[in-house]
């Protein structure tokens, strides 16, 4: 290679990172727009009236307590990644793996709930929007999963560290993201429903 | 290689790096030309894909207006050309609503969305910043192919049997949620959201990036108020794209769900053949209110690119600095701003609240400041230049006209009393037409014009290009200025065969004289074709930088390379608008070149002095009235 093609590459691995997390970063601005959007139809639907009143599912209790714990476990992640405490790392990595998929299983359990309530996707917009608005946290959720199993990858694979710890970086800025959208949502559901 | 990079000292290497760019990467005929990472050739797949779906939306403007001008005879070509929907020679009904339809979703996406935003942004933000390439080559690829995807979903559903999509470009429910509302409704609309929610994913990769390259990866030196106009153009198109595409988004999502689940979001209380439907307690309103708010900020990201190269022309060719960019950029953001808290002036007549239409009234209003602030810089930049008529200029130019005469006619119908008798009339097809489909696309082809030299290397054809502008301008002017006559007299947009009623009789033969004129601009575009096609392969060899430009593009090479420079990447010391500085050897100093180099027409201002100039001292400064007193000198002793 010659010198100008050297100085390329070391410009390109040198820059790559910083516009990389800002995609990232610009990806998480959509999906508050697109739950925003949501929300918005929601508050003026429900203004317009007939809008059928019901309980919300207990279980939401639970799967927030889920979300909020998996993000202290994200951080010991990250921690533990960073300081190059890689068996810890897995272990986080996987307990948040684990409490996604229960908080997943959780919201799960949340639909059935509705459904023993009369309450289902089809009929009044105001059970329907309740499954739209969980549906599509469900599915940054699985999202974030896809992220974690990125991060497990990498370290499994034994990657470089400024990889490992960029991919953990992604990965927690995306986990909080979603566990704070939840905690939005659900204290929104409770006001408005 | 005979062409060097201007002030490059690592220009002489260039050959060598070139080389050994192919070696590097294994140029393949897949790789370079079909999944293409390289920005340039995404640009150019951007640009023409667009060019062929403009066609095809073009073709479709003739086909109804054909019908709209001569509705009881019988063209036998159209039986040929379209089959069931032309039989007899007549279009069919159901088939017009789907060109209507089509042409306003092509057009409004495909092209002045994709087609500009793609082909310009992707172009010219990574060489205008200076930049290798975009933030993510390969996000960038993929937006450009979800954006094909998306074309070819589109145009398919014109070979079903029910036929397209008929609903409008804009889709309201309950036409686009119950399948059985009319042909177009069935299958027709479902292929018409799968291309649209692959349209939104490309459009937001390509947002995405481009924000993110606009930040992150500008050369040294290059400080956001040392951009040109078009990037800052380019920058908050993307913003607007990134936060109102998702809303369509989910306007999309919960409309599938009312077509194919069997939800109520939009649904309430409807009958078909006497039959009630089970569907209870949806809101078709709230399907208008998200999709404005889309639908509006869409329109500024059709025009403000289109704003944004025409500043960088006019400059350009009038060989004077852009009056007020500072003003330019605010304006910008006052529109990008504004744009999402007037959405409600598309829905004066659907039972608003007087106050809350009165507060969107206001609001929308209010955007003819920032409009008319970039009017007045574009004016004031022209005034007394010394004006180069490239083909490029006279659309840019062209553009100017065409966003006052059509943000003129805005201000009637931002007003909700005026609204409720201009609503779904002519007079709004002429408006949108003029102000966001003619001068966006003049926007287009100004770029187009300007920028080809660097996009194939290549130089288009002039005379061919007087002749194009004059007749699109003069045909576009045409058709569309008098419909505003027609709207004011309560001509129905959308209709079939609207002469049919007695009291619209009258219009019959103006509709005949604008079909001609749209068919005489129709076939200016020929030579915009002939030229554009041929000259790829046939044109003159571009220099380098053909309108003595300042910007960065016109420092790269003529044939493209990877990573657009072939040693480092320049240093930006200046703004992009020194053309015409007192005092310096050329009319253009690009923005790479030092102060060092230039002390001849250096100013105070330059430096970030503002006080006394007979105070100011630096080392790269000349007091001005000494250089211009022996440049009189000189001059008389001649």
């Amino acid at each position: 290679m010659s010198v100008e093609a050297v100085r390329m590459d070391q410009e390109k691995t040198k820059l790559n990172v910083r516009p990389k997390k800002f995609i990232l970063w610009l990806f998480i601005v959509t999906s508050i727009m697109l739950i925003g959007a949501f929300t918005s139809a929601y508050i003026v639907r429900k203004a317009e009236g007939n809008w059928v009143e019901f309980e919300l599912p207990k279980v939401f209790m639970l799967s927030t307590a889920l979300i909020v714990l998996s993000s202290f476990t994200m951080h010991w992640a990250y921690i533990s990644g960073k300081k190059l405490n890689f068996g810890a790392q897995k272990t986080a990595l996987w307990i948040t793996f684990a409490l996604g998929l229960g908080f997943l299983g959780s919201q799960w359990t949340a639909w059935q709930q509705l459904v023993a309530q009369k309450v289902f996707f089809i009929g009044n917009p105001s059970g329907s929007f309740l499954y739209v608005i969980s549906g599509a946290h469900a599915m940054h959720i699985i999202g974030g999963l896809v992220f974690l199993i990125a991060c497990l990858a990498g370290v499994y694979k034994n990657i470089p560290q400024v990889k490992n710890v960029f991919r953990l970086e992604l990965a927690s800025i995306f986990w909080h993201f979603i566990d704070i959208l939840w905690i939005y949502l659900y204290v929104f559901l409770l006001l408005n429903h | 290689m005979a062409t060097q990079a201007i002030s490059n000292p690592a220009a002489v290497h260039h050959d060598h790096a070139h080389d050994h760019g192919h070696e590097h990467h294994h140029e393949t005929f897949l790789n370079k030309y079909v999944f293409s990472q390289d920005h340039k050739m995404i640009a150019k797949q951007f640009l023409i894909t667009g060019i062929i779906m403009a066609v095809i939306g073009m073709v479709f403007s003739i086909l109804f207006r054909i019908q709209l001008a001569w509705p009881d005879k019988e063209f036998p070509f159209l039986e040929v050309i379209l089959g069931k929907w032309g039989a007899g020679g007549r279009l069919d009904p159901n088939f017009y609503l789907s060109l209507v339809t089509i042409h306003g979703t092509i057009m409004v996406f495909f092209v002045l969305t994709a087609g500009l935003s793609g082909t310009f942004s992707n172009l010219l933000i990574p060489y205008q910043i200076g930049a290798r390439d975009m933030a993510s080559p390969f996000m960038n690829m993929l937006s450009y192919w979800f954006f094909f995807a998306a074309s070819v979903v589109m145009c398919s559903s014109f070979f079903i049997q029910t036929g397209p999509a008929s609903g409008g470009w804009t889709i309201y429910p309950p036409l686009s949620a119950l399948p059985k509302a009319m042909p177009g409704s069935g299958l027709g609309m479902t292929l018409w959201l799968a291309s649209m929610a692959l349209f939104i994913a490309s459009s937001l990769m390509g947002g995405i990036n481009y924000i993110s390259t606009v930040l992150n990866m500008r050369t040294k030196g290059m400080s956001m108020t040392k951009m040109p106009l078009t990037i800052w153009a380019f920058f908050f198109t993307a913003i607007l794209g990134v936060l109102a595409f998702p809303v369509l988004f989910s306007a999309v999502i919960l409309l599938i769900f009312d077509r194919s689940f069997g939800t109520s979001f939009y649904l309430s209380d409807i009958f078909i053949g006497g039959e009630a439907l089970p569907n209870t307690g949806g809101s078709p309103i709230l399907f208008q209110h998200l999709f404005w708010f889309l639908g509006h900020p869409e329109v500024y990201i059709i025009i403000m690119p289109a704003l944004g190269i025409t500043s960088e022309i006019i400059a350009t060719n009038s060989r004077k600095p852009i009056f007020g960019y500072r003003a330019m950029i605010i304006s910008l953001l006052g529109i990008t701003f504004l744009s999402f808290i007037v959405w409600g002036h598309h829905m004066f007549v659907t039972g608003m609240n007087p106050f809350l239409g009165s507060v969107f009234m206001f609001t929308t209003l209010i955007i003819a400041v920032p409009s008319a602030v970039k009017t007045f810089n574009y004016l004031a930049t022209l005034w007394r230049g010394n004006i180069r008529f490239t083909p490029a200029m006279m659309f840019a130019v062209g553009l100017v006209s065409f966003f006052i005469t059509g943000g003129v006619t805005g201000l009637f119908l931002g007003n909700a009393s005026l609204d409720i008798n201009l609503h779904d009339t002519y007079f709004v097809v002429a408006h949108f037409h003029i102000v966001m489909g003619c001068a966006a696309i003049f926007g287009m082809l100004a770029g187009v014009y300007h920028w080809y030299p660097k996009l194939f290397g290549k130089m288009m054809n002039d005379k061919l290009g007087y002749l194009h502008f004059w007749m699109t301008f003069i045909s576009a002017y045409l058709v569309f200025f008098p419909m505003h006559f027609m709207g004011l007299d309560g001509v129905p947009r959308r209709y079939y065969e609207f002469t049919e009623f007695e009291q619209f009789k009258q219009w019959l033969p103006l509709n005949q004289f604008i079909t001609i004129a749209a068919i005489i601009g129709a076939l200016g575009q020929l030579l915009f074709l002939y030229n554009f096609f041929v000259n790829i392969f046939r044109g003159k060899k571009a220099p380098q930088n053909p309108w003595n430009s300042n910007t960065l593009e016109w420092t790269t090479p003529v044939e493209h390379i990877h990573g657009n420079w072939p040693g480092e990447i320049p240093t930006v010391y200046r703004w992009s608008y020194d053309y015409s500085k007192p005092g310096a050897v050329q009319d253009f100093i690009p923005q790479n070149v030092p102060f060092s180099e230039t002390i001849s027409s250096n100013t105070p201002e330059d430096f970030g002095y503002h006080g006394d100039e007979t105070q100011f001292v630096h080392e790269f400064y000349q007091a001005k009235h000494l250089t211009v007193s022996d440049e009189q000198k000189a001059e008389k002793a001649n």
